[in-house]
């Protein structure tokens, strides 16, 4: 059996002694999605953070295709080709949109030109490519949020992943963002999708994990995410 | 030929922008390091002196001035390096003010140095004195090594402008100068980039060590103390949080201090730097984030 693309094992975070995550496990297969959902301090942004190597886990491994990547730098993370989208977006506004494609690059592992991947991404954000010479900062919501994963795609990274991408956006934009996280998974791209539209998030991912507390509560499958009892519950958990 | 009123005569014009341009050099040099480390290195002038220093040994061993020059850059960047290893980097993560605090402490740490070790009376860098002389440009006696400033300043400028601009690890610092973390998140080398910050601001350190050791052949522990406290004052008043305002800042005090220099009669002359951080605190109390700074400051307006 091959290793799965990322792997969490007994992740216990902590900021100051407080716990954030608790023992949590789960496997992220290659190509697959999946949805990591729970109420606002669940730990899920935790997770990835720690993911990224931004917080240190007090135990616990992290494993990308079966080498652990715990200890890394952020920097090292990215360039062994995991990209993250950040809450909040966190594009450069001062920036124009191609000059902060071009940071997306930077963990670019293989030395080939990036122009097929910015194309693909061009493709599948074509309001990215429309205003590709403007100030970032002039973008309105939804357009800085297809440039945060368009920007994070040219990197080709093997997972991604996504802190609530979906947050403050108009329900058009969040349809372009979730049918976008489709077509990346056509990509064989394997995504890791924080979220708090549980309903959608369940319905796009091939096994939704609920967490609460800091630790794993429920797996849900695409096929629940039309059974409110079961979605409510997961929430009050 | 003077200006009317306050008699200021197109040498000490000249001399004024040399001087700006040194000026705007120390503050690209102390910038780009705020930039990425959010660091106020207030050692940076203690880096010109020990440049200083290395160009008067050059001189008392009869080095030719090339080889001075290679010896003073030799010595800047090596104590750059090892600034940064021992101070900088372990202090990454602290607050600002606990890593300004540290560069006080180094800048009095080698000041002290110095003056062990070399005496407080000075070293003569002689070898330099031929750039020191004047030419005369209709009926202006320019010194050499204002034009060398002004031109070695622009081109320095320059350069940095297009590394910044059009390179990726110009790109990679433009972006971790605004957010590091996010930069970091997607894949740029910290270390490079903080390395890289030191070390052309080292380059620019020994620049301007030459440029000042031409000027005041005189090496004493203080040498470039005033004007290192100057630059901070003018990068503060230009607006520090980014490069391009905190250059023009650095810049137009070097301009303002050369002419409040000139305007004084020449027995006042103890008092410019009271007028200078006089004019400091009245730009500070006008515009609080920077003369060159975009947008409303802080204060409220009606």
């Amino acid at each position: 059996m091959t290793d799965p693309m990322l792997s969490v094992t007994g992740l216990d975070v902590a900021y100051g002694g407080i716990a954030a995550v608790r023992d949590l496990s789960f496997e992220v297969g290659r190509g697959e999605i999946v949805g990591l959902i729970g109420p606002n301090g669940a730990g899920k942004s935790t997770t990835l953070n720690a993911i990224m190597g931004l917080v240190a886990p007090r135990a616990g491994d992290i494993r990308l295709a079966g080498t652990s990547i715990v200890g890394r730098k952020p920097e090292d993370v990215a360039r062994s080709g995991i990209a993250l989208v950040p809450e909040g977006r966190r594009i450069f506004a001062d920036l124009t949109v191609e000059e902060n494609l071009r940071l997306g690059y930077a963990a670019r592992r293989d030395g080939d030109s990036a122009e097929a991947d910015t194309d693909a991404v061009f493709e599948l954000f074509p309001v990215v490519r429309e205003f590709r010479s403007r100030h970032a900062g002039a973008l309105s919501g939804g357009q800085q949020q297809q440039l945060a994963i368009a920007r994070a795609l040219v990197a080709r990274p093997d997972v991604l992943l996504l802190d609530e991408p979906s947050l403050g956006l108009s329900p058009t934009v969040v349809d372009v963002v979730f049918d976008a996280l489709a077509r990346v998974r056509e990509r064989g791209i394997t995504v890791l999708l924080v979220e708090q539209r549980a309903q959608r998030t369940v319905a796009l991912a091939d096994r939704s994990y609920v967490i609460a507390n800091g630790e794993l509560r429920l797996t849900l499958t695409p096929a629940d995410a039309n059974d409110t009892a079961k979605m409510v519950a997961a929430y009050l958990s | 030929m003077t200006l009317g009123l306050l008699s200021i005569s197109w040498q000490v014009i000249v001399d004024s922008i040399g001087l700006g341009a040194v000026y705007a050099l120390m503050a690209v040099g102390i910038g780009l390091v705020f930039g990425v480390l959010r660091l106020v290195n207030f050692a940076y002038g203690q880096l010109v002196m020990a440049g200083a220093y290395a160009l008067a040994f050059a001189s008392e061993w009869d080095l030719p001035l090339v080889v001075g020059i290679a010896f003073c850059f030799a010595v800047v960047i090596g104590l750059s390096l090892i600034m940064d290893v021992v101070v900088f980097r372990p202090l990454r993560a602290q607050s600002p003010a606990v890593m300004l605090v540290a560069t006080f402490a180094v800048a009095f740490l080698l000041q002290s140095i110095a003056l062990l070790a070399f005496g407080p009376l000075g070293k003569a860098a002689s070898s330099l004195g031929s750039l020191n002389r004047p030419v005369t440009v209709g009926d202006v006696d320019i010194r050499k090594i204002t034009i060398v400033a002004i031109i070695v300043a622009g081109i320095c400028l320059l350069l940095l402008v297009l590394l910044l601009e059009r390179t990726t690890m110009g790109l990679h610092m433009r972006a971790a100068a605004m957010d590091f973390r996010t930069a970091r998140l997607l894949g740029v080398r910290a270390d490079r980039v903080i390395g890289s910050a030191v070390l052309i601001s080292a380059l620019l350190a020994a620049t301007v060590s030459v440029i000042l050791t031409v000027q005041n052949p005189l090496v004493t522990p203080d040498f470039a103390l005033r004007d290192t406290i100057v630059v901070l004052a003018g990068v503060v008043v230009g607006g520090m949080n980014r490069l391009l305002t905190a250059t023009m800042g650095g810049f137009a005090i070097g301009f303002v201090s050369g002419i409040l220099g000139g305007a004084l009669p020449s027995d006042q002359s103890q008092y410019l730097p009271s007028f200078l951080f006089g004019l400091v605190i009245l730009v500070l109390l006008v515009r609080p984030n920077g003369l060159f700074a975009r947008g409303p400051g802080p204060v409220e307006r009606v």
